[in-house]
């Protein structure tokens, strides 16, 4: 644990980075902006495992073990949408959310 | 002397989180991006957990943000200016946000954690002996079954990334 810091202030920052990265997902209308905003989610999701597991339960390592998971399925998320959007803008030449309705056809 | 990095570093990733979501410039909203996860490997290093630190940085600033960067390049100018939600909107957004993060924080702070005070290391060797061990709690399953998720993601990519040309050849 960090000296002279207690759980709350950290649960604290990572509260207000995952409401940052809603606010961003809710407002942006843009393909990789709101992979961005994503990305801001699952990182504060990851410090909360990695707080709780070093604060309250120092002798195990479960916390740690699934914040390494949930960066490798982060990662493979990241690849799978970059090649959508990628692939997407061949088609329609846009990145926009307004524009990929023609999707669900 | 850690309260001061602890500060620095959380008033720099909130900082450059807000910056990274209203930036209005795509690329400039990448870097922000890069600065947060940067700080987040920083609050690994202070909480001892360097090899989760080391991770972050290769994984999230090396590989994730080089792909991000990539994929921006691939389909805009990079000064192309962003159309964004009418204010209307943003402003109930923010005000939702507000009320979520409010109801968090006196959830947080009416629970009573029973902290137990510690200055323990964790080394690698315990990391990688705990993903590997077949017994009580270990996590050999999940360490296989995220491989094969790895490599199927890699071969999804691939072939949704070059979709037209595969397809074309198939019928031929």
């Amino acid at each position: 644990m960090i000296p002279g810091i207690s759980i709350y202030e950290l649960l604290t920052v990572t509260s207000i980075l995952f409401f940052i990265g809603l606010y961003g997902f809710i407002t942006r209308k843009n393909l990789i902006s709101i992979l961005i905003s994503v990305e801001l989610i699952l990182n504060a999701s990851v410090i909360n495992f990695v707080v709780i597991n070093k604060y309250l339960f120092p002798d195990m390592l479960q916390g740690v073990v699934f914040s390494l998971f949930i960066i490798a399925v982060a990662a493979a998320e990241t690849a799978l949408a970059v090649s959508i959007i990628i692939g997407l803008y061949r088609q329609i030449s846009s990145v926009e959310v307004k524009d990929v309705e023609t999707m669900k056809h | 002397m850690e309260r001061v990095i602890f500060y620095t570093l959380a008033l720099i990733m909130i900082v450059f989180a807000i910056a990274s979501v209203t930036s209005r410039k795509m690329l400039r909203s990448v870097i922000y991006l890069l600065f947060v996860l940067c700080g987040i490997a920083g609050i690994y290093f202070l909480i001892d957990y360097n090899f989760l630190a080391a991770i972050q940085l290769t994984v999230y600033a090396g590989g994730i943000i080089v792909l991000i960067i990539f994929s921006v390049l691939l389909v805009h100018h990079i000064e192309m200016e962003l159309e964004i939600a009418k204010t209307s909107k943003q402003i109930l957004t923010a005000v939702t946000c507000l009320i979520g993060l409010g109801v968090f924080l006196t959830t947080i702070f009416s629970h009573d954690f029973n902290v137990v005070e510690n200055s323990m290391t964790t080394t690698t060797t315990e990391i990688g002996t705990k993903l590997l061990s077949y017994g009580e709690g270990g996590f050999i399953l999940p360490f296989e079954v995220i491989s094969v998720l790895l490599l199927a993601a890699m071969i999804g990519a691939i072939i949704i990334a070059k979709g037209k040309k595969l397809t074309d050849k198939k019928t031929i």
